[in-house]
């Protein structure tokens, strides 16, 4: 906890605020980036008087310095991993300074994916900031002589309450500095009564920057000396090029030159795709450029695929026997020749489509990357340009913007890489700049699926027996080209771990082959498999005439932890004693859920439904209810959603409010509208105008959110609110108009469109 | 040409095709005003044009000549916006990214409606995508600075 390593960078800071004049008219152009950020790969914490560990730093003054070392990308986890720092250390929230971590392993894990930010950290913050306040308080009992037990702390200030003495933070900041860094069993972490911060939560830090046009982004992100970049990738995953005639392309007012970039070496992984780079003076000149470009492919064996065909295929396998993933009773033969009801389901390929598309700044200088990037994951930068270069990965730094939307997509980072091929080649900084249609063809896709389920039924409707099959291409596809089965981590995220208490279940996949990248998109598997098994419950509800949440809690069954034995469940990569699966939990937020919406009371006719569903993802445990109003002519609307979770340990509750309101707008655009098509390998799609994602005037009016108070490890809130709430879209849209949603999304569903 | 941005007189001799984001963004160093989809989809661009929202992305530079730009830079210059007032208070933004374009469409629609109902909110505002899906907020913030703009 205490590792400090001196990185001296200081070398870049020519590179970021030199006074060189090359883009058109830069005497108006201010230095954009000088927001706070990390210039020399230091963090102002490292500098700090009193640093105690790689997060926290006290200068005299009484600033404190934290270390943000996650991404933000809207979630606020900017604010809210450093305010736990800033609890245990009893600081003034006020006098707390945020410095963004470039992608540094001595941090740890910083992919900021897999809504396990606070969970992971959390105690590592409360450590680090009880540690500075344990220095601080020894610095202040050393000087007025008395115990330390008999010190304790106030906003930022150190007291010793039998004498009434006094000293601030930061006039104890040297003293303290001179001693050890405590160990960890020496620390004090404050009683949960005694937080200030934690449960309460804040603002974010970015918030006036964001509502003035100040914040910083990777598109914002400009370098002295820089060129623009727009690429022309291989229109068919895989291709190359045949050949290039670039004669038109280069009479482009403002246009350099074009580049080639290699295709990758299979598998993909995050290298650049390849293509041709029109490198220009500005990014509107380097796209007319583009356009200009004439070019033809060799696009390889993935020209075959078809998405239509692609679909009957998954189906086909779906129907086919599988591998085994879990089992309960006699699975194997506990099906009659009556009572069985099946029923298939269907999501498409998705795409991310954060509002920012892929952009980064690359500068290779003296067999060295600096890059400025909106991602997800800095050290996956340092390791993919580390490797494309063939420099060694501490040569790499890697400076994280804000992220205009990141969604998992900004997890990969070949667009960063391509900026970095550039930069080497050119021997000057260049920014590549993806158009809206670049990011939808060229996206690693949340994979395509086919869900065969199958019930059989006793006379009150409760199945005796359940089979449930999943297909789908990996996203282990993308680091290995033979995977084509599911792998146990996605497996696990809604279907290896279906919680229903039933005396015979199977639950199996089936192999698929990617023909496209596929990979990580908000809620990611768990939006195809809780689809599949809350709608098929659902379906199951309403042939017994039975309550559907009734009927869910009865297949969900008494309060109890899951047994996994003999089961390979990774449970998000958390350990299973700290996150067990209990079914009381998700019970809890079933009922909290079906109360706080009335569930009760409401009844759905004709043209006016309401829709149940609940689902565990991420180590959260969230149930939806959701009220749609369908026309005559078919228009759907959402008057109301009511969504209660339970994630445990709440930081910031305004934050987690927000998450899972943006959830249900994010699944307003899966069940709505969202679908990826490919035909002859080429994918169908280019922007919003054929890849819709949902407006203000197509989503939920009214979004409620229940947090359940909870004393449990604190778990995660980006991505758990969008399963749930599909399956309850669709299942309010059958309440109100008779008609089952199976196939994703409705506006190809024939049964809607 | 001529033109004036944020009450700056500026000339440009590049492409007159040249969109006005390119311009302001590019060239100006105004990067509050965001490229998102490049086809007047997505709102994230939008400016004010002699007053009126605009989407700056479809803007030739040609059809910019001898008008008055405003940027979302320009909206808080001298104290903040009542709209981003409420913005902040409503605590509106995740990401951030598209809001610039969400606040200065909302300033056009205000100016023209100054009490709009959710109808005619979702009607000025449904050009502008946030892929985050703060809708519900921004709904409410409109609503919180109905009244208050000049």
């Amino acid at each position: 906890m205490s590792v400090i390593q001196n990185v001296s960078r200081r070398r870049f800071l020519k590179g970021v605020f030199g006074t060189g004049a090359l883009i058109l008219t830069v005497r108006y152009i201010p230095p954009v980036w000088a927001q706070g950020q990390s210039t020399d790969g230091q963090t102002d914490a490292d500098r700090a008087t009193l640093h105690p560990n790689i997060f926290v730093g006290i200068q005299q003054d009484g600033t404190v310095y934290i270390v943000a070392h996650r991404s933000e990308m809207g979630t606020v986890i900017r604010t809210s991993l450093p305010l736990v720092v800033a609890d245990e250390l009893d600081a003034d929230w006020k006098r707390v300074k945020i410095d963004q971590a470039i992608g540094d392993k001595r941090y740890g894990d910083q992919n900021t994916d897999g809504s396990q930010s606070v969970r992971r950290f959390y105690n590592t913050m409360r450590d680090c900031g009880a540690a500075a306040r344990w220095m601080l308080i020894q610095a202040a009992a050393q000087q007025w002589s008395v115990p330390a037990s008999e010190c304790s702390t106030e906003l930022h200030v150190v007291v010793h309450k039998a004498t009434g003495r006094r000293a601030g933070y930061g006039e104890l900041a040297s003293e303290a500095a001179r001693l050890s860094v405590p160990k960890k069993e020496q620390l004090q972490l404050k009683k949960p009564s005694d937080w200030r911060y934690i449960g309460k939560g804040m603002t974010s830090v970015d918030l006036e920057k964001l509502c003035t046009g100040k914040a910083v982004y990777g598109m914002d992100a400009r370098v002295d000396g820089m060129v623009y970049a727009s690429i022309e990738h291989p229109p068919v995953f895989g291709g190359k090029i045949k050949s290039l005639d670039d004669q038109e392309a280069l009479k482009v007012a403002g246009v350099h030159q074009t580049i080639r970039i290699d295709p990758f070496k299979p598998p993909a992984a995050f290298q650049p795709l390849g293509g041709v780079a029109v490198i220009a003076d500005n990014t509107w000149a380097a796209f007319q450029g583009r356009k200009k470009l004439k070019i033809t492919w060799d696009n390889g064996p993935n020209e075959s695929y078809d998405s239509v065909e692609y679909k009957k295929e998954l189906q086909e396998t779906a129907h086919k026997p599988g591998k085994l993933i879990r089992s309960v009773g006699d699975s194997g033969k506990a099906f009659p020749a009556e009572n069985v009801f099946e029923a298939d389901y269907y999501v498409p390929l998705l795409s991310h489509v954060p509002m920012e598309p892929m952009v980064a700044v690359a500068e290779f200088k003296d067999g060295k990357v600096r890059a400025w990037a909106p991602t997800q994951n800095p050290q996956a930068v340092q390791a993919i340009v580390s490797s494309e270069l063939g420099i060694p990965v501490q040569d790499v730094i890697c400076d994280v913007t804000l992220l205009g939307g990141g969604f998992g997509r900004k997890s990969k980072p070949d667009y960063v890489a391509e900026a970095a091929v550039l930069s080497k080649k050119l021997g000057r900084p260049v920014k590549v700049v993806w158009t809206r249609e670049d990011d939808v063809k060229f996206d690693y896709y949340n994979a395509v699926a086919a869900m065969y389920m199958k019930a059989a039924l006793d006379d009150k409707g409760k199945p005796t027996a359940w089979l449930q099959r999943s297909v789908f291409p990996p996203i282990t596809s993308i680091f290995d080209v033979n995977a084509v089965y599911g792998d146990p981590p996605h497996l696990a995220q809604g279907w290896t771990d279906l919680p229903y208490d039933l005396p015979n279940i199977r639950i199996e996949n089936g192999p698929a082959q990617a023909h496209v990248r596929i990979g990580w998109l908000r809620s990611v598997a768990n939006i195809y498999h809780a689809f599949a098994v809350q709608c098929f419950t659902d379906e199951l509800a309403h042939r017994a005439n039975r309550d559907p949440v009734e009927y869910l809690l009865d297949l969900v069954g008494t309060a109890r932890t899951l047994d996994f034995t003999n089961v390979d469940y990774p449970n998000y990569g958390a350990d299973y004693k700290t996150y067990p699966w209990e079914t009381g939990r998700l019970r809890n937020v079933i009922e909290m859920a079906a109360s706080k919406s009335g569930w009760a009371n409401k009844k759905s006719a004709k043209g006016h439904g309401f829709g149940f569903a609940a689902h565990r993802s991420f180590l959260t445990y969230v149930a939806t209810v959701v009220e749609v109003e369908v026309t005559d002519d078919g228009e759907i609307s959402i008057p109301r959603v009511d969504t209660a979770l339970d994630a445990g340990v709440v930081v910031n509750p305004e934050a987690v409010r927000a998450q899972f309101e943006g959830a249900v707008v994010f699944g307003t655009s899966v069940v709505r509208s969202g679908e990826i098509t490919a035909k002859n390998g080429v994918i169908q799609q280019s922007n919003f105008n054929d890849y819709p994602v949902a407006r203000i005037n197509e989503v939920p009016a009214q979004t409620n959110v229940y947090i359940a108070e909870s004393s449990a490890p604190p778990a995660g809130v980006g991505e758990p609110g969008v399963p749930p709430f599909v399956a309850a879209f669709c299942n309010a849209i059958f309440a109100a108009t008779g008609k089952r949603v199976r196939d994703l999304p409705l506006s190809s569903n024939s049964l809607f469109a | 040409m001529k033109l004036k941005v944020n009450g700056i007189d500026r000339s440009f001799d590049g492409d007159p095709d040249m969109p006005l984001l390119w311009y302001v963004r590019d060239i100006l160093g105004l990067t509050g005003t965001k490229f998102g989809c490049g086809i007047a989809l997505c709102g994230a661009c939008t400016v004010h044009k002699n007053g009126e929202a605009i989407r700056s992305c479809i803007t030739p530079m040609s059809a910019a000549a001898n008008s008055e730009i405003r940027t979302i830079e320009d909206l808080g210059a001298n104290g903040l916006h009542p709209l981003q007032e409420a913005w902040m208070q409503v605590n509106v933004p995740q990401c951030g990214y598209c809001q610039s374009g969400q606040i200065m469409q909302a300033v056009f629609l205000l100016k023209s409606t100054p009490h709009p109902t959710d109808q005619q909110i979702d009607d000025a505002m449904a050009g502008n995508i946030c892929r985050c899906g703060t809708y519900q907020r921004i709904r409410q913030a409109i609503k919180l600075a109905a009244g208050k703009t000049t």
